[in-house]
């Protein structure tokens, strides 16, 4: 293959320089910010700042509090991301096989993916509303006494389900998609094969179906560690205190609410390697992974 | 092993388009039959209603003793072989072949045996730890065979199995997939729109046109004996040249063709002529016109006009042939007769053999 290539070296230079500039100062910038910040410990007020050198890390290893929210973020994102790919790996079975209004019941499925975050959020506060709630009264019904915002554990179960319906409709698709590139005579093959309807979904849908799900498996981890903040902010806000919230939260919380800038940086320094070992681990994962044709 | 039924069995889709019109008939214990038309004429949808894959509107089928109308594929005891072989990507070749008795609770010892036994009768020993994606065509073809027979199935369906291979394999795997039934004698039904393939392999063929049954026969039967234009065109390669022709007083005449018959059809005929009953003959009455040579080889086609009319001639390879005109004379014993515009054949064969019986039947 003949390689194509420009006459001039500044060329494409020039055409690299606005995706370039537009990382180095929305992406390397802050980051290299957070970085330097988190070995200082800020003023509140702004009037200066002291090195402190690893202080802003032990503390955070000293941390009763800290170790709270990464004990939750851990369940939460490992129950958003099982509910939510699981809801919708059983939403895209079940629609792959209606035949009659496909199309219309897929949009419907799909409409939520259209909703924004704090959106979502807000509607979830409707829905959970201490007084007049629907959700909370249908679970009054059966004696739950759920209480938004001032029970810790009806808090997380709030997050856990808007998040969970805010991002079931994107796996929905993905997983529709790659339940109907899955020849049609490799399943009719498996008909014959075998009786039961359980039996050829694990031993035949499923493994075809691996590659879109471990793909999903990774977005969905990365939604819940960091695009939830939306939702988590509409539920909790104004009384974060007692109320369950995620790493990402609670940098927002330390930084912007505490003020601890240095202590918030070296909570977003952990964040970003921690984030670093999952691309990597992804990375890892994706090249072993099994390639159909 | 077993025999098929079809008791008037048809197919009609929810937009209400007729796939299948009521079709009967039985095949025996260990035949090879193959149900052979061109794109569309519901041969497939035929296939898949036996094997389970789309209801039965109307009608009865029977595998053996049994009605399977309602019966899931799966408990149908059956075999199937698809077009692009519909291997399972993610299993190697063992697990591919073994997948459907594992479901069946045989014995992990005899799995393992049985698919040996395949493995060696297919030559696909040493594929055996492979994923289907690194095996070539005609071995994926083979792991599709392997997984029918190591069920021992008391039917086997084929799918237009060899339709995604090239010319040379196909023909290799015609016989070494007639030579496999002939050896385990188990009932087969395959479909194809090739009739090469019917024709050589089937021991009897079912040529279906819209849905519609046209003939049911051997493959000389069907060959010598075609019971409709649709029939006589769609097999043979080159096809039966058919001509218009005009019968008046126990006469047929075409062109220069004057031929007593012994009947009394009257008014415009076609006539059926196979292009290997069109032999040259300096004193013959049809006047042809050749246009086109082909060379095959073993033999010649020559493509030309008598009378306006488009005709074939399949002439041995010995004799001298040039373009222009030239002498023919026909062998009058083959010849067909059909009806000019429904198709059906007129004299004596098949639709003679029909007329005579529905007249018993009302005498």
């Amino acid at each position: 293959m003949k390689r194509a290539g420009f006459a001039s070296r500044w060329l494409p230079i020039l055409l690299l320089v606005p995706q370039l500039s537009i990382i180095l100062v929305f992406f390397y910038w802050p980051a290299a910010y957070a970085v330097k910040s988190s070995f200082y410990l800020q003023d509140p007020f702004g009037f200066g700042q002291t090195f402190v050198g690893l202080e802003n890390y032990s503390s955070l290893a000293d941390s009763a509090e800290y170790l709270r929210v990464t004990n939750f973020t851990v369940v939460f994102t490992v129950l958003v991301t099982f509910f939510s790919l699981a809801l919708a790996l059983l939403l895209a079975v079940k629609a792959d096989k209606v035949i009659r209004g496909a199309k219309s019941y897929r949009t419907l499925l799909m409409w939520v993916y259209a909703v924004a975050p704090p959106v979502a959020g807000y509607m979830g506060l409707l829905l959970f509303n201490q007084r007049w709630g629907p959700l909370t009264e249908f679970f009054n019904v059966f004696g739950w006494e759920f209480n938004l915002r001032a029970d810790y554990f009806d808090t997380a179960f709030a997050m856990v389900v808007v998040s969970v319906w805010k991002q079931v409709p994107v796996n929905f698709i993905f997983f529709l998609s790659g339940l109907q590139s899955i020849p049609k005579s490799v399943r009719e093959a498996a008909l014959i094969d075998n009786r039961s309807a359980s039996g050829r979904f694990w031993d035949v849908t499923f493994p075809l179906l691996a590659p879109t799900g471990f793909f999903l498996l990774i977005i969905n981890i990365t939604y819940a560690l960091f695009d939830t903040f939306g939702v988590i902010d509409t539920l909790v806000k104004g009384e974060p205190a007692n109320n369950p919230m995620t790493l990402v939260y609670k940098v927002y919380i330390d930084g912007f609410r505490g003020n601890d800038l240095g202590g918030s940086s070296a909570q977003s320094v952990v964040l970003m390697l921690l984030v670093l070992a999952l691309t990597v681990f992804q990375f890892r994962m994706v090249e072993k992974r099994i390639h159909y044709t | 092993m077993a025999q098929v039924t079809l008791d008037s069995v048809r197919k009609i889709y929810p937009n209400g388009v007729e796939a299948v019109t009521p079709a009967s008939f039985q095949i025996e214990d260990g035949e090879f039959v193959v149900l052979v038309g061109p794109s569309g004429c519901g041969k497939s949808t035929l296939l898949r209603m036996i094997a389970g894959l789309e209801d039965i509107t109307e009608g009865a089928l029977s595998i053996g003793e049994t009605v399977v109308n309602t019966l899931d594929p799966a408990d149908r005891d059956i075999a199937m072989v698809f077009q692009n072989y519909a291997l399972y990507p993610h299993m190697t070749v063992r697990k591919n072949i073994a997948y459907g008795l594992k479901n069946r609770k045989t014995p992990k010892d005899v799995i393992a045996q049985k698919v040996d036994e395949a493995a060696k009768m297919l030559n696909l020993t040493e594929y055996l730890e492979r994923k289907p994606a690194q095996l070539s065509g005609g071995q994926r073809q083979r792991v599709a065979m392997g997984r029918a027979i190591v069920r021992d199935p008391a039917l086997f369906l084929f799918d237009e199995p060899l339709s995604n291979l090239d010319a040379k394999l196909r023909n290799q795997m015609r016989i070494e997939i007639k030579a496999l039934q002939r050896r385990l004698g188990v009932t087969s039904i395959y479909v194809t729109h090739d009739q090469v393939e019917a024709m050589t392999m089937a021991d009897r063929i079912i040529v279906l046109n819209g849905g519609r049954i046209e003939q049911i026969g051997t493959p000389s039967d069907i060959y010598h004996n075609p019971a409709s234009t649709f029939v006589a065109s769609f097999m043979g390669a080159p096809p039966m040249n058919l001509v218009a022709a005009e019968m008046q007083d126990g006469t047929l005449s075409f062109a220069g063709l004057e031929l007593p018959l012994a009947s009394s059809l009257r008014g415009p005929v076609t006539l059926g002529l196979r292009p290997e009953d069109l032999i040259i003959d300096s004193h013959g009455p049809l006047a042809m016109e050749v246009e086109l040579i082909e060379e095959l080889g073993a033999h010649r086609l020559l493509h030309g006009q008598v009378d306006g009319q488009r005709l074939t001639v399949h002439l041995a390879k010995e004799e001298q042939v040039a373009l222009g005109p030239l002498r023919l004379s026909c062998r009058v014993q083959n010849l067909c007769l059909f009806h000019p515009e429904t198709g059906v054949r007129m004299d004596g064969g098949f639709a003679f053999n029909l007329a005579q019986e529905r007249m018993e039947e009302r005498a």
